[in-house]
Parts: C-alpha cells; structure tokens; sequence
C-alpha cells in the first residue's frame, strides 16, 4: 500500500479531476487543511541553531501550538514595517494590486489544484489583508469592509502553508498588467514566518548544511573528490578518457561552480560527467571548489540575509584562488542568484576580468561586471566557433524536447543559447506548445525548496501542466527525453515524467553534448556516458532498441 | 454582499450631491467638496508617489520575457528583455498605453478531462483597454468646460467623437464604449467565480462609481438637457478660484460633480493607484543589465558569513589526506 509520500498513492483520475471553481465559505473564513501530501515537515532547531536562526524548537505543522514567541504578532507587524520601507517592490505590489484575476489561472499549483487560495492574487491577498488592516488609512477606519483583517495564528498557518505552496516560478508576473511578481511576496512571506522560527526543514538543513560545507548536501571535502574521481572512472570506461578533476587550483584561469546537486542525483551526474568531459577536451584551465562546492543557494529560499551569506562564499574562493573569471554550471536559482543578486550582494568583483573564452577568445561584455557567465553562454560560443567535432547522430535515437527552467527564463532570458546548442547536438528536437515554454514556462512544481517527497500530492499537481505539455509532444513527435538546465528539475521532474509522461527521461543539456562530441584519444563509443549501450553504435543492439526511439 | 454595499454606497453619495444641491446646498456640494477633493486628489497623489520613490529598490530584479542580450550574433528581444535604458522606456510605453502583458492572457482549460490547454483570451485586454481609453478622451472632453478659449485639439476630438451624428447633441463613440466596457469590468466580476470570489468593496465601487459618472453625465447631456453654459460658466468659476452658482444649474449636475469629486478624493486611498504605480514595478522598469552593470542596495549591511579560514580549520586533516591544497599546512 503506497504512503501519501509516493506517487503510486494519487490516481491520476482523481488529480485530473479538477474543481477549478472556489469553495462556498469565503477564503478569509476557510481554515488551512493540512492534508498529508501537501505540506512539508518544519525545520528541525538544530538546523536553526547552526544559522543562528530564532526560536528553535521542535514541533509539527499537525499540532494545534506551533510554539511561538510570545510576541509573535509584534514581530510580525514590525518585520512588515521594515519591509516595507526597505523593497518598494513589497511596498507598490502591496498598493496597486486590482485584483483582475488575469494571474488566476497563470499558476500551476491552482491549474493542478484548484484550491483558490493557490492563485496568486489570493496569494497575494494573504498578506495584503493583513497590510490593509494595519498599515492603511482605509483598513484601519473601516477593517473587513475594506478587506483587512486581523492577524491571527490561523494567519500565521496559512501563511506557511501557501507561501510554501509557491515555487517562486514568477510565470504570473509575465501576465500582471502592473509586473506583480509572487516570487517578492512570497520571498517575504517566508522572510516574516521565518522571523517567528517557521521553516520547512526541506529548505533549512541544506541552507544549514551550505552554510557549513560549502554545498547543500553536506559534502566534506574528500567526499567531493572521491565524487569526482568516481566518476572520471565511469568517464573512462564510457569514452576511455582519462580526466584531470582539478581541485581548489590556486592560479586556474576560470573557478567552475555548479549547483551540488549535479554530484550525486541521478541524472545529474552526468551532467557533471560531462562538463569535465568538455572542460578536458577543450583544454580549459579550471578548477573545481570544495568551499564553493554549490551554486545553487536555499537561502533564496529563506531571507535576502540568508541568500546573501551562502552566495558570499563565490567572489571570496574566487578571489582566493585568484581566477580571472567564473563559470557557471547548468542550474536554475543558482542563475537568478548569480543574475539578480550576486553582483549587488557580495560585489563588486573589481578583482576579477571581464570573462573571456579561452576558446574562442570572445569577450562576454554582457557579464563584464558579475564576472561570471552560464555555461550555455560559453559553449554555444564554443559550438558557433566550431571548436568540438560533433557528431549529433550520435544522439539518434533520442527525440528530445526542452523545458525552459523558471529563473533562467525569467530572471535572466537565457533562451536561444541552450535551443542552440540543442539543435547543434541532436537532429530530433521539438518544442512543446508555445504557452508552455520559453517567458511563459511551466514550472516542474517542486522548486523553491517544495521538491520533497511529503510534499508529493502538491509536486504532482502542481507538475501537471508541465506533464501535460510533455505528454503531448510524447504523443506528436515521440518524444523520449526533456532537457533542462535545472539540478532541480533533474531532480523533480523526473518523478513529474513518470508521472504524467511515463517513458520520457529527464537529461541535462551538456550529457547530450558530451554524448555527441567526438573527443581526442576517444575509444569506440559503444555507451554513452550513463553507461547504456548507444543503439547503431554496435556495441548490443538488441540492448539497446530497449531504450530508444518511438 | 460586497456588490450590494457598493452599489449602496455609490446612490447615497449621488443622492447626497443630488438632492444636497436641491436643498440649496449647491455651495457646499459644488464648490467645497471639489475644491477638497482637489486637495485629497493631488496632495494624496503626491504623498503616495513620494513614499514609492522613498522606498528603495535593493535588488534588479526585471522579469524577462524574452532574450537576454548576451552573444553578438544572438538577436535580443528589446521591448521584452530591454538592456538600456530607451528599451525600458518602450516596454514600459507598451505597458501603460497598450497593457503588453495583458495582451498575454489565455484561459486555462481541461479538455475531456484530461489535457490542459491554453487558449488566448483577449476579452480582458479588450474591455480593459476599451474602459481606460475612453475614459481618458471622456476626460479631455471635459476641457470644453474649462478652457477658454477651447484648445483645439479639444474640439476635434470632440468632433471625432461625435462622428456618427446620431442624435441632437451627437452621442459619442466614447460614452457607448466606456458605458460598455464598464459593465463587462462589472459582470466580470459576477460572472466568473474565481473573481467574484476574490473581489471586494474595493473592486465593485469604483466600478459603480465610474458607472454612476457616467450615466449622470449621459443624463446630463442627452435626456435632462441642461444649461451648458451655465455650467461652463460654474466650471470656469472653480478653476479661477471666483466660484459662482448659476441658478439655471440643475441639481441633477451637482449629483454628477459629486460623485467625480468622491472619485478623486478616493483615488489616492485604493487600488486606483495602480496608475501611477505601473510606473514604478520593478518587475517592469529596470533594465536587464544586471551583470553589465553592478546595482547597489543602499541599505546593504554586512552578514555573518563561514569563512574559508574556518572552514578549512574545520576540515583541514581531511582535505590533507584526500591531496586537498590547503592554506596552512
């Protein structure tokens, strides 16, 4: 019997079933149902206490007393005055909301849910009630008519619930007549519930483990390199190459930070086994980071303070090492961190160079300032210069479609590069339908820290357009894998695939580079870097049709 | 019951002015109230833009909703992805005069229960448009009374406008359009439940109060045919700081004037700021130039971060043994 925790609990009848109409009770009198499946277990103290993080204890989302500070509301109330006056984004979007309704169905959590409270106004609304009783001429002469409402400890509970219902995907702002962006609301959201020692743990331990090793999943830094070397040795049996795994290289031309996520999931690594696969054969002087050995950053996550303090330790390795610039690896937050925030952060990087590929010697004056540059950037310059042989028949027996991650979609308009590199390295590429991807993607539903598996029944539902989107380009073109430079996307929508679009593998884009590069020294390339057999290649034909085209 | 309220709330007020000014209080509805309506409506305006502008901005943070420029043979969605600071202005022009991400909208819908589809639907953007368009030439109409002489652009437009020459005075394009989008907004708000359901007061009055401008205003000019010149002459009065009441004005104009003056003394306290606020979204008028040019939060504060020298205290033995560079031996 399969537990809330696993997909094989949901039917997909149920799920598809969705009532997209609001319940009878008006939603400020309609009580949070913490139903299994779709909310995520609280932050345990010690995670706390590694940050210094207020009010640890335990406790559990189920329980009638969450354990807050006795001053809670105060702390509430004054966290939202500072906030105010400190982002005039959280300021205006408070102000000159409509309440039109044109994000309502933009959101894929109520798109897969139906829960009212799911569409971004309502999200929005949230706090806005609480803003209109407390803080405006309006609410506090005239309270409920002007839609306020006082601030309770049901408040607080819906709160956590929908602000950890949000991926912070940012596709409703792409409609929002006035740009209102949930990613600001929730991010505060989050920021206030924080103040009063509500985290989900799902978010905090890595933020905690980051803080500490330099990664989220609490890699030490011999673990790393028994990573690595690992898979240099499966590098080797797949392309007979031996890699060099340069590590915390004093005077390496370029520091390469990656989300660590890329170290151990599954199908991750080989995305990792890639890019020292590349790196190698473009003869670039790197190294890798044990203390800057994540990119990808929870703190984005958490608090502004939270994100500044896990993204400082970039530019300090970099400066330490003394690089000249920085490459980043496949990964979506880890952009908009390093797109929006880094470089007014813990900047100005006035030590570092204007990135330049060694390559090609093309200058990216676009990032002349943050100094660091997506690794898509770097290699469809690579490809357009026409410096790796590639052979994308090699990739033949793969139909592939690709999925635009939120951040790097719309916090950055990362969008040509990586459709070109694609096309450079597989003849069978299809786009899903058009308000499904590139500014008006779907997120995979399980970003911003939502990707747990206690969280399976939202991360289904809210994977469902995305599933859907996929499913039809399985169905159209044959479709049998989605790329996308996203660690979590390559962790999340692989359950989202199997899903609602069984058959079709999650890849990132660089395996399917390395897959079709024709690398110096190579051996027959029989497998591909997952170690399957490549179908035509000659190594087990009859193996290999298992895994293939349509 | 919100609707109710509103609607409520939008009689009384033109009841007030209406039969204030019959009871021979045309001073008192007709020329303290707009006067402070203008103050509440400017000094409001003001006050709110200044707080917005005191805010800072700590972070850029632009939606992109096309290609970065980044490679030189890479072509960049200007108006979608502006990267200077004309770009900006553009899609900020597309914003406000043509509302660009509206024109975005699609409707979500589960075909035989089991595919989503998204079809464009433009109905929104239209009526949308449609309302704030006419509004905006119903209020440059409203110059005749009180200009004078009259510009002319004013009096063109009026000609335009009237184009269709359909009745004595000619109704104009604009009323029917603004009349009609106005009760799309409106039945909008009933009719769909998702909205319905997340509308307020707030979202109905100035619906209704619009809706009540206007119908006093179409009264005014086509059915209970007023004294135009005397209220030309009232108008100039206002704007000269002369104010005088002709007795020819009937009681009927100052239940519209009222209700014009709640509008502007309310626009300042509601959702109505979202005019001038579009201006400011962040989300809309920065540039996406962010790892071109370092932005600065000025209220930026140093933060408790793990050093590498402790991090390599920490780990050193086995960063060692694993063939790790370290710092200290």
């Amino acid at each position: 019997m399969p537990s809330p925790d696993q997909p094989d609990y949901y039917r997909q009848e149920d799920l598809l079933n969705v009532d997209w109409r609001p319940p009878k009770t008006p939603w400020m009198d309609t009580p949070v149902d913490f139903r299994h499946g779709t909310y995520i277990y609280p932050g345990k103290p010690k995670n706390l206490q590694i940050l210094g993080l207020p009010n640890p204890r335990e406790w559990a989302v189920t329980d009638e007393d969450w354990k807050l500070p006795d001053d809670w509301k105060q702390i509430v109330l004054e966290g939202m005055a500072e906030r105010l006056k400190k982002y005039r984004s959280f300021q205006l979007f408070m102000d000159i909301c409509v309440r039109c309704g044109a994000c309502a169905d933009k959101c894929h959590f109520f798109i897969g849910g139906g829960d009212p409270k799911n569409m971004p106004v309502l999200r929005a609304e949230l706090l806005r009630s609480i803003y209109r009783n407390d803080f405006t001429a309006l609410g506090k002469v005239f309270g409920k008519l002007a839609g306020g409402r006082e601030l309770t400890e049901d408040v607080i509970k819906e709160w956590f619930y929908y602000f950890f219902q949000c991926t912070e995907c940012r596709r409703c702002s792409v409609f929002c007549p006035y740009g209102i962006d949930t990613a600001e609301i929730t991010m505060m959201g989050r920021e206030l519930l924080g103040l009063l020692g509500l985290y989900v743990n799902w978010v905090i331990e890595p933020v905690a483990n980051c803080f500490r090793t330099g990664n989220h999943l609490g890699i030490q830094p011999h673990g790393l390199v028994d990573t690595l070397e690992f898979m240099a040795d499966d590098i080797e049996e797949a392309t007979g190459i031996r890699v060099d795994i340069p590590i915390n290289k004093k005077g390496a031309e370029i520091l390469f930070v990656t989300p660590s996520g890329d170290f151990v999931a599954d199908p991750g690594i080989y995305t990792c086994m890639a890019y020292m696969l590349l790196f190698h054969q473009l003869g670039i002087d790197y190294t890798w980071s044990t203390y800057a050995s994540d990119g990808g950053n929870f703190g984005l996550f958490t608090s502004h303070e939270a994100l500044k303090r896990l993204n400082a330790k970039i530019y300090t390795e970099a400066k330490r090492l003394g690089v000249k610039w920085i490459l980043g690896g496949e990964c979506g937050h880890m952009w908009r961190v390093i797109h929006q925030y880094m470089d007014t952060m813990n900047g100005p990087a006035d030590f570092l160079e204007v990135p330049k590929s060694p390559v090609t010697g093309t200058v990216f004056e676009h990032a002349k300032s943050t100094k660091m540059i997506h690794l898509m950037e770097f290699m469809s310059d690579v490809i357009r210069h026409g410096k790796l042989k590639l052979e994308p028949s090699r990739n033949d027996h793969i139909s592939v479609t690709f999925h635009d991650s939120c951040n790097p979609a719309r916090a950055m308009g990362i969008f040509e590069e990586p459709r070109y590199v694609l096309r450079n390295v597989c003849n069978h590429f299809h786009e899903m339908p058009e308000n499904t991807i590139r500014e008006q993607t779907f997120c995979c539903g399980g970003g911003a820290g939502l990707g747990t598996d206690e969280n399976m029944e939202m991360r289904l539902r809210g994977g469902m357009p995305r599933g859907h989107a996929v499913h039809y380009v399985q169905e159209q073109h044959g479709v049998n894998q989605l790329a996308a430079m996203c660690a979590i996307d390559r962790a999340t929508l692989v359950t989202v695939c199997d899903y609602w679009a069984p058959g079709v593998k999650v890849t990132g884009i660089s395996e399917l580079v390395a897959n079709a590069t024709v690398f110096d020294g190579e051996k027959r390339r029989t497998h591909n870097l997952r170690l399957e057999p490549i179908p035509g290649m000659g190594a087990d034909d009859e193996e290999g049709k298992g895994s293939g085209d349509e | 019951m919100n609707v109710l309220v509103s609607l409520g709330a939008v009689t009384c007020l033109f009841l007030v002015g209406w039969l204030g000014a019959a009871a021979g209080m045309q001073w008192a509805v007709g020329v303290v109230l707009p006067y402070v309506a203008a103050v509440l409506f400017l000094g409001g305006l003001i006050v709110r833009v200044l707080r917005w502008a005191n805010v800072p901005v700590p972070f850029r943070i632009p939606t992109t909703c096309g290609q970065q420029r980044s490679l030189s043979w890479i072509k960049p969605q200007k108006l979608e992805s502006p990267h200077s600071n004309l770009a900006v202005i553009g899609r900020m022009a597309l914003e406000v005069l043509f509302f660009r991400s509206l024109l975005r909208n699609t409707k979500s819908e589960m075909v035989e229960g089991r595919r989503l589809v998204y079809a464009t639907d433009l109905s929104l953007w239209l009526g949308a448009l449609a309302m704030h368009w006419s509004l905006l030439f119903i209020v440059i109409r409203h110059l005749r009374f009180l200009t004078s002489p009259v510009p002319g652009f004013v009096t063109l437009l009026e000609r335009t406008d009237g184009f269709f020459e359909i009745g004595l005075p000619p109704v104009f394009v604009t009323t029917l359009v603004f009349g009609g989008a106005l009760v799309y907004l409106l039945a909008r708000r009933f009719l769909s439940p998702q909205v319905r359901y997340l509308s307020l007061i707030g979202d109905y009055f100035p619906l209704f109060l619009l809706l009540g401008i206007g119908t006093s205003g179409f009264l005014l000019r086509h059915v209970f045919k007023t004294d135009v010149a005397g209220i030309k002459e009232f108008a100039m009065g206002l704007v000269r700081f002369a104010p005088v009441v002709p007795d020819s004005v009937s009681p009927l104009f100052f239940g519209h004037l009222f209700l014009v003056a709640v509008l502007l003394a309310y626009f300042p306290f509601s959702k109505l700021l979202h005019a001038p606020g579009v201006f400011l979204s962040p989300t809309r008028n920065l540039a996406n130039t962010n790892r071109s040019v370092r932005h600065v939060n000025p209220w930026d504060y140093p933060v408790k971060v793990h050093p590498y020298a402790e991090y390599e205290d920490e780990f050193r033995e086995k960063m060692k043994a694993a063939g790790v560079p370290v710092e200290k031996a």
